[in-house]
């Protein structure tokens, strides 16, 4: 990407937060907080989306068969379906339905397929009136914008911005200012319209192949109506809405309002086996017909998708559906929407898949590098789909598919990785961090000097895209690898333990590695720190694949030994505990990932253990009351394990606040770069807030991971640190 | 299987009921008829109960036009199924207009019988199912009034009803 480019790009970004971003902020962060409540009531919550993920995963693998008897069914109801092929043979089908009808007037329900096929503009093309009957939709319709989140599409406009909207365009006796005013005038000038049209396009959030029932997810009433006050019915659907049975409705009856909008249920969940049994009505002649006058159309669109059903990294899109938690539970996408982290049609994590196989990759790298793969969406997701993971693989693609360009000299020594020529110079450098790392600490204090000189600064601002206004990280001359090298071996020991030494905490952080080589000795443990210490997680986040495997495996070989000798593998950073549990499974032999990742910890999982396995908590430091603001990093989060440092520092006597955003903003390198600098900032200051009110202002900082450490450095006037270096025996002795 | 108040279902279904800001009635056949006349405001329309399930006061028409459905300030007709777990309410697409009418006034009052409560989802689906697959029927499980937070805040009564009240038979 050009300096130009990434400018241009900020600017964007710069502009949507400063207009959207209050709005995208209140109503995604109510979803969110409505999810938690909500699954929280669910007796089963986990095996709800066990279930609902075995039933898509059955429902993609026999797609052809369901489909099949699924066109039995509409049939045998007296409905017809269409398979179509793109989007184009979908809104021809669609056009012929209304012209045999003569249709003049279509009326719609809110469906993101439609958006998809931009059916409004190939109907508006043969002179037909279409209405969007969802309040958002219609919004949106009459300001002449794009939907910006994929269940709420009007989530960026506020009640003002709305009223002001409607006061100039239909300039109304009385001017429209409440929420109340609003719905009230739009239902009345909708339903005119309702009444007068002929057709009705419905989407539908599930199809039945048993009996040819569609599932409608609605709360305005808008889809009823579509439905009830038109004799044709159009339903336009993709073809990975198929089911088996009514039955496997359930697991995801009882998810979709509670991940997407935090509520129970929706009021109302049309289950429709069309032509529905309902009388005809005709408002014009006031008069009421037989149920035998309705017509219904299922049109189900391929558009890319029986390509995605072949393609084993994108495969798990089609199973999504669209409930939105994933946008919601996005720290990113809570500053900017799907204004800025969206594509053509779809936005938030999961928008990656959707647009990589239905648009392609040129739309999909677009807004693919929102996702910082902090994971927060994993356990949001009612199907359960790694959405980090095929944000990682699009990433990959759209690396793979660039052109040479002209810096790649400058870093092709720096980057000794598996990636082809053409990869984004920005990315290619982040990817590589281990080699900067390693040079970095062995000219050490010279390279702190260089690179924080102002000359270095605006250089690295115009050719890699690193914003100016972050500090760069400082190296250590004597790595942790090192230091640990000159201890004793600790006599008789309870527990052998590998330590990881991951980049961060043996080339910058170096005291934090310290500090948890002291705990685990206290607790009874000998330590040995391992040689590997590129855990492949830089090259991942920048979508490099093939190099993180590499790194994998490396690590792999370092680390299986010890493993297999009986050693616990324990981990002070964790971005790189999560990838050896999530990420390796993708990048190692399986048995090698399940070694792996059955025996290695986070270090304050490993402390809890040795606590609760009898280590006498006497040689750890005591709080003694000593209150602290405790920030657990996302990954950590997603995981489980953050709960471990929470009752650990509980347990020794300190007084723990927590924070409750999804993600400190710093993702790694996302915060560094220049596109993305104001955004980093934005999510980060909610942290920053949280750590700066009466309660918790005068607590010490403290945070697990490095990137949290690095953007809580930035905002808040106080430091911060891990919470390994309050635990730990004070150090003693020449070796320390 | 005979269900009444005091029975889990019953019970869960009316405070389920409650959480979605649908009112209630418990009664019996015979007294179905004042039950909706106390909760119905004129003008109303509505669809004739099933039989056993009592009848509909005399204030109500039925088989009520397009205009006369726009015109409705309440529209009363029958439940199917109420689904203890969500408070929900299973309307049919029947002929005689059960959607229509409970969909265009402003007061949705919908009479259900206590023994046709089921507990959940996966009873309620078992059941539909069943139909869906032998005749083709359409069911709305309708939970609450229409709603929407589209115009930035959350309002109540949408394209659909404001107020919901359920009338529980026991027989």
């Amino acid at each position: 990407m050009s300096s130009k480019r990434r400018a241009s790009k900020a600017e964007h970004i710069r502009r949507v937060l400063a207009t959207e971003g209050d709005a995208v902020a209140a109503n995604t962060q109510g979803f969110n907080r409505g999810r938690y409540d909500s699954v929280a009531d669910l007796e089963d919550y986990e095996g709800l989306k066990e279930e609902a993920r075995a039933i898509k995963e059955d429902a993609i693998e026999r797609l052809p068969d369901l489909v099949d008897e699924l066109r039995d069914a509409v049939e045998a109801n007296g409905g017809t379906l269409y398979l179509a092929d793109d989007a184009e043979d979908a809104n021809e089908y669609v056009r012929e339905v209304v012209a045999d009808v003569d249709g003049e007037r279509v009326v719609k329900s809110k469906s993101m397929t439609t958006e998809e096929l931009e059916l409004n503009d190939a109907l508006g093309a043969d002179g037909v009136d279409v209405v969007e009957t969802d309040l958002g939709e219609w919004v949106l319709q009459v300001a002449d914008e794009a939907p910006s989140h994929i269940v709420a599409p009007a989530i960026h406009k506020s009640r003002e911005s709305i009223a002001a909207l409607f006061n100039e365009r239909f300039d109304p006796d009385e001017e429209l200012e409440t929420a109340e005013d609003l719905t009230l005038f739009a239902r009345e000038k909708l339903g005119e319209q309702i009444a007068d049209a002929d057709v009705g396009v419905t989407g539908a959030n599930f199809v039945t192949a048993d009996s040819g029932t569609m599932a409608l997810v609605t709360s305005e009433g808008n889809a009823r109506k579509t439905v009830t006050a038109t004799d044709t019915h159009v339903a336009v659907a993709g073809v990975e809405k198929v089911i088996p049975s009514v039955e496997d409705l359930r697991p995801f009856v009882e998810l979709i309002g509670r991940s997407g909008t935090g509520q129970d249920i929706t009021s109302y969940l049309s289950l429709l086996t069309p032509p529905v049994g309902s009388p005809t009505l005709d408002f014009q002649t006031d008069e009421v017909g037989s149920p035998d006058d309705r017509e219904f159309h299922l049109v189900l669109v391929d558009n890319g998708r029986m390509a995605m059903r072949e393609d084993d990294d994108l495969r798990e899109t089609l199973y999504c559906i669209r409930c939105s938690a994933c946008s919601n539970s996005c720290a990113n996408f809570q500053q900017v929407g799907g204004h800025a982290f969206g594509g053509e049609t779809y936005s938030g994590g999961i928008a990656t898949g959707w647009e990589a196989g239905v648009e392609g990759l040129d739309t999909a790298k677009e807004f693919n590098d929102l996702c910082t793969g902090c994971s927060r969406c994993v356990n949001a997701c009612p199907v359960g789909i790694d959405i980090p993971w095929i944000n990682t693989v699009v990433r990959d693609r759209a690396n793979r598919s660039q052109r040479g360009g002209d810096l790649d000299w400058l870093v092709e020594g720096l980057t000794p990785d598996e990636e082809p020529a053409g990869v984004d110079v920005q990315k290619r450098v982040f990817g590589n961090f281990e080699t900067l790392a390693k040079l970095g600490s062995a000219f050490a204090p010279v390279s702190n000097w260089v690179a924080g000189s102002s000359v270095a600064g605006a250089a690295m601002e115009r050719v890699l895209g690193i914003d100016d206004r972050r500090d760069l990280p400082t190296f250590e001359r004597e790595s942790l690898k090192s230091w640990a090298e000159g201890r004793p071996d600790v006599a008789n020991p309870d527990r052998e333990v590998v330590l990881f030494p991951d980049l961060y905490t043996n080339y910058m952080d170096v005291d934090r590695g310290k500090a948890a080589v002291r705990a685990l000795e206290a607790l009874g443990a000998d330590v040995t720190v391992a040689d590997e210490c590129a855990s492949g997680r830089a090259p991942l986040s920048q979508g490099m694949v093939a190099t993180a495997r590499e790194k994998a495996e490396r690590v792999a070989d370092d680390l299986l030994p010890y493993v297999e000798a009986g050693k616990d593998v324990v981990v002070v950073e964790p971005s790189d505990h999560a990838i050896f549990q999530r990420e390796y499974e993708r990048l190692l032999d399986e048995d090698d990932h399940e070694a792996l990742a059955a025996n290695s910890y986070e270090v304050f999982e490993y402390v809890y253990g040795l606590l609760e396995n009898g280590a006498s908590e006497t040689s750890l430091a005591t709080g003694d009351g000593h209150e602290v603001a405790y920030h657990g990093h996302c990954q950590q989060r997603t995981l489980g394990v953050d709960t471990y440092t929470v009752a650990v520092l509980d347990r020794l006597g300190f007084d723990v606040a927590t924070s409750d955003v999804e993600c400190c903003g710093m993702a790694g390198s996302f915060g560094y770069k220049q596109e993305y600098y104001d955004v980093s900032v934005a999510v980060g200051e909610e942290l920053a807030d949280q750590f700066s009110t009466d309660e918790t202002g005068d607590r010490e900082v403290v945070a697990s991971g490095t990137s949290c450490l690095d953007q809580l450095d930035d905002l808040l006037d106080r430091p911060s640190k891990h919470p390994i270096e309050l635990v730990a025996p004070r150090p003693h002795g020449r070796a320390e | 299987m005979s269900t009444t108040a005091g029975d889990p279902p019953v019970d869960r279904f009316l405070d389920r009921l409650a959480d979605f800001d649908v009112s209630h009635t418990v009664t019996t056949p015979g007294g179905v008829a004042d039950a909706v006349a106390d909760v119905a405001d004129d003008p109303a329309v509505g669809v004739p109960l099933p039989d056993g399930l009592g009848e509909l006061p005399a204030s109500v028409t039925t088989d009520p036009s397009p205009s006369e459905l726009e015109a409705a300030a309440t529209g009363v007709t029958h439940a199917d199924l109420g689904v203890a777990d969500y408070g929900s309410l299973a309307l049919p697409a029947t002929a005689d207009g059960v959607e229509p009418v409970s969909l265009y006034g402003d007061h949705h009052v919908a009479v259900v019988a206590a023994e046709n409560v089921v507990p959940g989802m996966p009873a309620a689906l078992s059941e539909l199912g069943d139909r869906f697959r032998a005749d083709g029927d359409s069911v709305v499980l309708a939970t609450g009034p229409s709603a929407t937070a589209d115009m930035g805040a959350l309002v109540q009564g949408a394209h659909g009803p404001k107020t919901v009240h359920a009338v529980v038979v026991q027989r």
